[in-house]
């Protein structure tokens, strides 16, 4: 990090002055952090009942210390490895030539390059797979998984790079630093905490991912998890598989909390936002629009094929009133999830940037772990305490299944509302607070507005993983009702692939809305129109 | 902000008018909740004929049958589910363990062979379904295809077998060996399959029909409906493959029996009751066996499954439903054998 870069952390002297940790804040976080940990408080009351049981902790042990466990983690290990590296390079340099650079239809490309997420990765790998039967394994579950997930890069990265001082790269380029030192030590550097969180994200999805690789047939953790569960008739082995699982996920988090250093990134100079100058892609022109073109074809234009071939083959018939209406249910779970989230991550996201501490960082980190448990625990979870301690409130209502997808995605809500709010210039809260007013008049009137795109890019991520979302909403989903996932799944599992189709179709239609509205919401802010170079 | 204000406020609008539409569903006196682990199609058509039948409307949740009989216990005596339908017996064995399903009214029982349905007559036999070789017609000469499922473990299949461990249909030809040869032997026999199968370990059926009809891999062992399902689903001139089944009486030649139960905890046994008698009517029986299910309809006098041999020409196993048990013997061998 240049120093240009970096306000550093304030000095010894400053934290005295700061004002006591906001007691409201600090509880509203304490709260969501309770509910983020019933998914792992319910894998060791589990594991820890079955290991009480006569044989129960040879049996366990038995389970999770064999053959079988050391090849799922090596199988693990590699592919997110893999992936999530590609997802950092494809992700930041599509989020840099889409915001940096003079790069032709740009609000085109903004959208298609947020496509993919709405695209359920199962469906991309049922796409890939239908057309090249011969893909899959670990090469096949590289492309695919990277083609399916570098939205998540790309997303906060591109707001990142939206929202970040130009000042800093022109100081870079004026003091002599060349265009690819700049763009490695500056562009990236400012961009850093949006890659690292992007990165963490794939890295947790990725633990999680089922569908994708039971299509491609490459067995991971979370795949055997399934099978267990399905199969074993046996909750305490799925859930010390899990726990094996959450335990790789924590080992994430805190990489990518070793990775982030210190120091905030921030403007300098001047306080009203100024567009950044775009590079002049110039005779580059041609190869980064076709790199951009291949991109979007592989990610998009496979899978889209696809499902276009089943619509043909299925005709008319395939469009029935149920899929109508899990479109319905879809958007409406999922609209629900987007806001809740978001609601709850924004609390902790103060907390952690505005009144950083260790407890409220351990606090803070210790959401992402839900990340990385599957889906299906997550729903066994909330149906444990729901009939144990609830007399089944809730259950298999609209409501827990909202619930369910707002603890699962709260993570992707986070990483968004923080990303902003750590560009959000402190100093203008604290003019708000020496002006008197209010701490919550502050928040709404100076911190909201200055993350607005960091609230919109959270509600919109939950959103667009809600929409496609499988193994939870299979368990959850209210008795009766379909939702896009589930009506797709159980289409395809009986390979009844032109009735899967508009399933599919009519998924990536809803997920576009906010993807468009974002992209138009974004390009609105004042002042965004290029300056000539 | 006013346009993102909007958005908010559609949204929340969404979010209290959608969970509130689903609220209809369920719970009134002329209504069943039904878990469905059968074939989605197949269920869908035999509900809309009980509907018509009867006037009673039928709430239907598809699942997988282990994950449905494992939210049944979860649920225990709370669950809003009326009746499960399952595709194997041991699921709904293991619900008789738990205590979960009401005695079957002894009218509908008595409409399928004793054998067919729960021994302490909790659940009902409706259709039923055989384990059979599946191969490639490229790679395999039909002389070739083996008559015991333990042959498929010999070193000659080493990396041609498909396999799907996790299929349930997979259990019951597991217990079937160890009851027949002992634990040791079944273990040696899954050692085998493991390294025939090398990369070819998939999650179900369906991938291991597909792949043997594409020549990914030579051979496999499915039930065989798998086989006229994937068939029907595509023109016959490109079907590479062909099914064979094994010598009468071999461990791994096990008829599969899809079954019904009333949960006990239901409110609306009569209705559940009379769901059960419909399954086994010749209505009933007659859209399983005329449609793409590709099951043997059960019920005594029932027509055979379309295109298929009539059932009392098979020669499976006669290991009963009790002896195939719940499955936990089978899965603790399969995880033995790390294939779990």
């Amino acid at each position: 990090m240049t120093a240009t870069a970096t306000v550093a952390a304030p000095a010894p002297g400053a934290t005295r002055r700061r004002p006591a940790r906001p007691r409201l804040l600090f509880l509203l976080s304490a709260v969501v952090a309770v509910v983020l940990a019933l998914p792992l408080a319910f894998l060791i009351i589990e594991a820890v009942q079955y290991a009480n049981q006569s044989h129960g902790l040879e049996t366990l042990r038995g389970l999770v210390l064999r053959n079988l466990t050391a090849e799922l983690l090596w199988n693990t290990l590699v592919l997110t490895v893999a992936v999530t590296l590609g997802c950092a390079v494809i992700g930041t340099l599509a989020a840099w030539v889409v915001e940096r650079t003079d790069l032709p239809a740009r609000r085109v490309w903004a959208v298609l390059f947020v496509l993919p997420v709405a695209v359920p990765d199962f469906a991309v790998a049922f796409g890939w797979h239908s057309v090249f039967p011969a893909i899959g394994g670990f090469s096949g579950s590289v492309l695919i998984m990277t083609l399916a997930v570098y939205p998540l890069v790309y997303l906060p990265v591109a707001a990142s790079l939206r929202n970040a001082d130009p000042a800093q790269e022109e100081v870079a380029r004026s003091l002599g630093t060349g265009p690819v030192a700049t763009f490695w030590r500056v562009t990236v550097g400012e961009a850093r905490l949006a890659i690292l969180g992007g990165c963490l994200l794939v890295a947790l999805v990725l633990l999680a991912e089922y569908g994708a690789f039971e299509i491609l047939g490459y067995r991971t953790f979370t795949t055997e998890i399934f099978t267990e569960f399905n199969v074993g008739y046996n909750t305490p082995a799925t859930c010390a598989l899990s726990l094996v699982l959450v335990s790789l996920a924590l080992v994430v988090v805190v990489g990518e909390r070793f990775a982030q250093g210190r120091g905030r990134v921030s403007r300098v100079g001047p306080m009203a936002a100024r567009p950044a100058t775009r590079h002049r892609l110039g005779p580059a022109t041609a190869p980064v629009l076709a790199g951009c073109a291949l991109l979007v074809g592989l990610a998009l234009g496979v899978p889209a094929a696809a499902v276009v071939h089943w619509l043909v083959l299925g005709g008319a018939a395939v469009w029935s009133w149920a899929v109508a209406s899990a479109a319905f249910h879809t958007a409406a779970y999922s609209a629900g999830a987007g806001l809740l989230a978001t609601a709850m991550a924004l609390p902790v996201a103060l907390l952690s940037v505005r009144h950083p501490g260790r407890a409220q960082m351990v606090l803070e980190r210790s959401t992402y772990l839900v990340l990385a448990t599957p889906g299906v625990v997550i729903a066994l979870a909330l149906t444990y305490f729901s009939e144990r301690d609830l007399a089944s409130f809730g259950y298999l209502t609209a409501w827990m299944l909202i619930f369910a997808y707002a603890v699962m995605f709260f993570p992707l809500a986070l990483v968004a509302v923080r990303t902003s709010l750590a560009q959000a210039p402190v100093a203008l809260e604290e003019v708000g607070r020496s002006l008197g007013r209010s701490r919550l008049e502050v928040l709404g009137r100076v911190t909201l507005p200055l993350v607005g795109p960091g609230l919109a890019a959270a509600f919109s991520l939950v959103f667009l993983e809600a929409v496609t979302e499988l193994t939870a909403t299979l368990v959850l989903v209210p008795n009766g009702s379909q939702t896009l996932t589930t009506g797709f799944w159980m289409a395809q599992t009986n390979a009844q692939y032109p009735e899967a189709a508009p399933y599919v179709a009519v998924m990536v239609a809803i997920a576009a809305v906010p993807s468009y509205v974002l992209g138009r919401w974004f390009d609105r802010l004042p002042q965004r129109e290029p300056v000539a170079a | 902000m006013s346009r993102t204000k909007g958005l908010v406020v559609a949204a929340l609008a969404v979010l209290v008018a959608g969970p509130l539409a689903g609220c209809g569903a369920g719970g009134s006196a002329d209504s069943l909740t039904l878990y469905n682990g059968q074939h989605p199609q197949t269920t869908a058509a035999l509900v809309a004929a009980f509907e018509r039948d009867t006037g009673i409307s039928v709430v239907v949740r598809n699942n997988d049958e282990e994950t449905l009989a494992n939210q049944l216990v979860a649920e225990g005596s709370r669950s809003p589910a009326d009746v499960i339908y399952t595709e194997n017996s041991p699921p709904l064995e293991a619900l008789v363990d738990e205590g979960l399903l009401a005695k079957v009214d002894p009218k509908t029982l008595a409409r399928v062979p004793a054998r067919y349905s729960s021994p302490v007559g909790r659940w009902v036999g409706v259709s039923g379904r055989i384990s059979v070789v599946v191969y490639n017609t490229s790679l395999v000469h039909p002389s070739e295809v083996p008559t015991s499922v333990l042959d498929l473990a010999r070193p000659r299949w080493r990396g041609r077998l498909a396999l799907a461990p996790g299929e349930t249909d997979f259990q019951p030809i597991v217990t079937s060996v160890e009851h027949a040869d002992g634990k040791q032997a079944t273990l040696r026999w899954l050692d085998g399959l493991k390294a025939n199968a090398g990369g070819h370990i998939v999650p179900n059926n369906e991938t291991v029909t597909s792949m043997v009809d594409s020549g990914q891999a030579a051979i496999g062992i499915i039930d065989q409906y798998y086989w006229y399902r994937a068939r029907a689903d595509q023109a016959s001139s490109t079907s590479h493959s062909a099914i064979a089944t094994l010598a009468p009486g071999d461990p791994g030649y096990v008829l599969d029996v899809s079954g019904a139960g009333v949960v006990r905890s239901s409110r609306h046994q009569a209705a559940a009751q009379s769901f059960l008698a419909f399954l086994t009517s010749p209505t009933a029986q007659h859209i399983i066996g005329s449609t793409a299910s590709f099951e043997y309809p059960l019920a005594t006098g029932a027509p055979p499954a379309r295109g298929q041999p009539p059932i009392d020409r098979l020669h499976p196993d006669p290991i009963s439903v009790a002896e195939l048990g719940d499955g936990s013997g089978a899965v603790a061998l399969l995880q033995e054998a790390q294939l779990l």
